[in-house]
């Protein structure tokens, strides 16, 4: 087996807070292969954003291990980090706060550049080359990000993270403040990336529609465990686990004529600071019986790279 | 083009609510903006009407001229109508309406939610005591009987363990349940119009499908109208009945929901449509991908504002600008839409 560009075992990540211990991130387990893209979804508390930071180091595990092409990153200084840094970029939600307004375009990218002292000898004619990639041009790199929309910003933020050539691109959010329009321009433009650099890519969302497109294989997160795992297709047309076809049913879709939902999950998402013994899941779920309050599942296989945490797996088919 | 209430499918009674040829403007340093444009559409009693767009396309501020609440002295409907029938049965020109005048009609006949229920939730008062607020400012009860009305509020909207969470503040509370707080406090003088300001964009998936759920439940219940603004076409497609579509200030297509999805009339909606995930189209080599509308937001044409961005523009639509015309069930503005069809 050719070994995973990115490998998280076991991470876990938990927070201190005045009203408690958050456990942001309990036990999770996954790799990305080189230009595969991996998919995160889940919805508030489910840890997904913070498993993005924990992979580029930007934080610290609780516990667990990350590695790049097989070298654990744990415990190493800044200066250690560095070339890690550079195999791995992020793409920032807010195209608006995520770039410093008093740079020019040329500044931002280049400060990239810089850090890994990379294309020195040529850095305004790499600059152009990377606005050309994300579909701006060499004339914007002179000017400033209020100058630009949402989407062209977003752009930008991409070119910024293409610029140390990463071999894997984490991107969180990326396109859930901007308009449908103006979305689709940003997939497509991840979908060309991936194809002509190779780029994998971890992507993290609360939307299923654009996972879907995105992605070869997701993991489905709830209260910071992996409550579903495995390649994309399966796991979106035939949801395993009871809280995949909880989310999966009420996404709405984009069909008036699709049948409509019979039976939603009811109540909140139970807060970080006091999950659910058990199953964390089991409080919303249609299933649940009296060992799913006392024991907690572990992912146990279903096809080939396919796995579901569920202690009533098989379901029943009627109930 | 005031005859556009006539070709909805509610024909046999007055709308509810008649916008016909509404421009908003807003006075700035440099002159006078005007972000929403000869706007026309309808609403009637039980129904709800999705407005879409994305931003800058006016739909917010439609709403909010609506509901009489526009930013002063700033913005002002600079012409147009907004006929609403009230209770009585008479028919008053928003537009024209006095600020006591508006006063009375907000949170009595007509009320609002927004996207955030922060911003219009008291932070120090128990969420019991804004519904008291609301139900003694406008119903005139008291003691008991205002009690009571206000547990039946929070009950009619599904908060669990009512009696007990009317003491909590909002900060104690949920996304979700803030939203049925604000729905509540909509609902307290059951308003026959509802509008909805992308009520559950900040919201969870699984809180979303509730909250969709819930609105449409007591639309069905009280036969109040719901004016749904949104930019998410799967919530359309959950919850309209109609689909009024804006672009660049001006509505663009009006149409039934079912065939708006099938075949959009308008240009600009069919690539809307086509920049839905679910509905990629797999490429030479398999991939699936999406057909993006090119070009920027905010550039618009001169005489159609879609025509920069448009794969179907002529030379026609530099210069001649559209009017909205009626097709069979609805309108749409656009020169080239019989040939397009």
């Amino acid at each position: 087996m050719t070994t995973p560009l990115l490998s998280i075992s076991h991470l876990s990540k938990s927070f201190p807070t005045s009203r408690g211990i958050v456990q942001a991130v309990d036990d999770v387990s996954f790799s990305i292969a080189a230009g595969e893209a991996f998919g995160l979804v889940g919805e508030s508390g489910s840890g997904k954003s913070t498993i993005g930071r924990l992979a580029l180091g930007l934080i610290t595990p609780t516990a667990g291990d990350i590695r790049f092409s097989g070298q654990s990153i744990n415990g190493l200084s800044e200066r250690a980090l560095k070339p890690f840094r550079r195999q791995a970029q992020m793409v920032f939600q807010d195209p608006y706060s995520s770039l410093n307004p008093r740079l020019r375009v040329r500044d931002i990218i280049g400060e990239a550049l810089d850090t890994h002292a990379l294309a020195q000898d040529r850095r305004d004619a790499r600059i152009a080359e990377l606005l050309d990639m994300v579909g701006l041009n060499a004339s914007h790199a002179t000017r400033y990000p209020h100058e630009f929309s949402g989407g062209q910003r977003q752009r930008i933020g991409i070119a910024r993270a293409l610029a140390v050539e990463p071999r894997l691109l984490i991107a969180d959010e990326p396109v859930s403040a901007l308009d449908v329009s103006v979305q689709a321009q940003i997939i497509t433009l991840l979908q060309d990336l991936r194809r002509h650099l190779g780029l994998a890519l971890l992507f993290i969302s609360h939307d299923l529609d654009i996972v879907e497109l995105l992605c070869e294989r997701v993991a489905v997160l709830y209260l910071g465990r992996i409550m579903e795992t495995g390649p994309t297709v399966q796991v979106m047309k035939t949801p395993r686990h009871p809280y995949s076809r909880a989310l999966l049913a009420a996404v709405p879709k984009a069909d008036p004529e699709a049948p409509r939902v019979k039976r939603l999950v009811a109540g909140d998402i139970p807060s970080p600071l006091n999950p659910p013994s058990g199953c964390v899941f089991r409080t919303r779920c249609f299933y649940a019986e009296g060992p799913c309050a006392s024991d907690r599942p572990v992912l146990a296989p279903l096809d080939a790279g396919w796995q579901s945490a569920c202690l009533r797996d098989p379901l029943p088919e009627h109930e | 083009m005031g005859g556009i209430s006539d070709q909805s499918a509610f024909k046999q009674d007055a709308p509810l609510l008649a916008v016909d040829t509404l421009s908003v403007s807003f006075r700035q340093e440099d002159g006078v903006s005007t972000p929403v444009r000869d706007v026309s559409l309808t609403l009637h009693q039980g129904e709800t009407l999705a407005l879409v767009g994305e931003s800058g396309s006016g739909k917010s501020v439609t709403s909010l001229a609506i509901m009489g609440l526009l930013p002063r002295p700033a913005g002002f409907i600079s012409s147009g109508k907004i006929r609403f029938q009230t209770r009585a049965k008479q028919t008053v020109d928003l537009a024209q309406l006095s600020f006591d005048g508006m006063r009375q009609l907000r949170g009595r006949e007509m009320a609002m939610i927004f996207q955030e229920p922060m911003t219009s939730l008291n932070p120090v008062l128990t969420i019991g005591e804004q519904i008291a607020e609301t139900v003694r400012l406008h119903l005139g009860l008291s003691g008991r009987a205002l009690q009571t009305h206000v547990k039946a509020q929070l009950d009619l909207v599904e908060i669990p363990d009512a009696a007990r969470r009317m003491d909590d503040y909002p900060h104690q509370m949920s996304g979700g349940m803030r939203q049925r707080v604000m729905i509540a406090l909509a609902m307290a003088c059951q308003p026959s119009l509802l509008i909805a300001d992308e009520p559950t964009t900040a919201l969870d998936v699984t809180i979303q499908a509730q909250i969709l759920l819930l609105i449409d439940r007591l639309r069905r219940e009280t036969g109040m109208a719901v004016l749904f603004i949104t930019h998410n076409l799967g919530v359309v497609a959950e919850i309209a009945d109609r689909v009024t579509v804006m672009y660049a200030g001006q509505v663009v297509e009006t149409a039934q929901t079912v065939p708006l999805f099938r075949k959009a009339a308008h240009p600009y909606t069919s690539a809307l449509l086509s920049c839905l995930p679910a509905r990629a189209k797999a490429d030479a080599s398999g991939l699936r991908r999406l057909v993006p509308i090119t070009g920027q937001p905010g550039v618009f044409g001169k005489a159609c504002a879609f025509a920069p961005r448009c794969p179907h523009a002529a030379a026609l639509c530099e210069t001649h600008p559209p009017e909205l015309e009626l097709t069979d069930g609805g309108a749409v503005r656009c020169l080239r839409w019989r040939e397009l069809a």
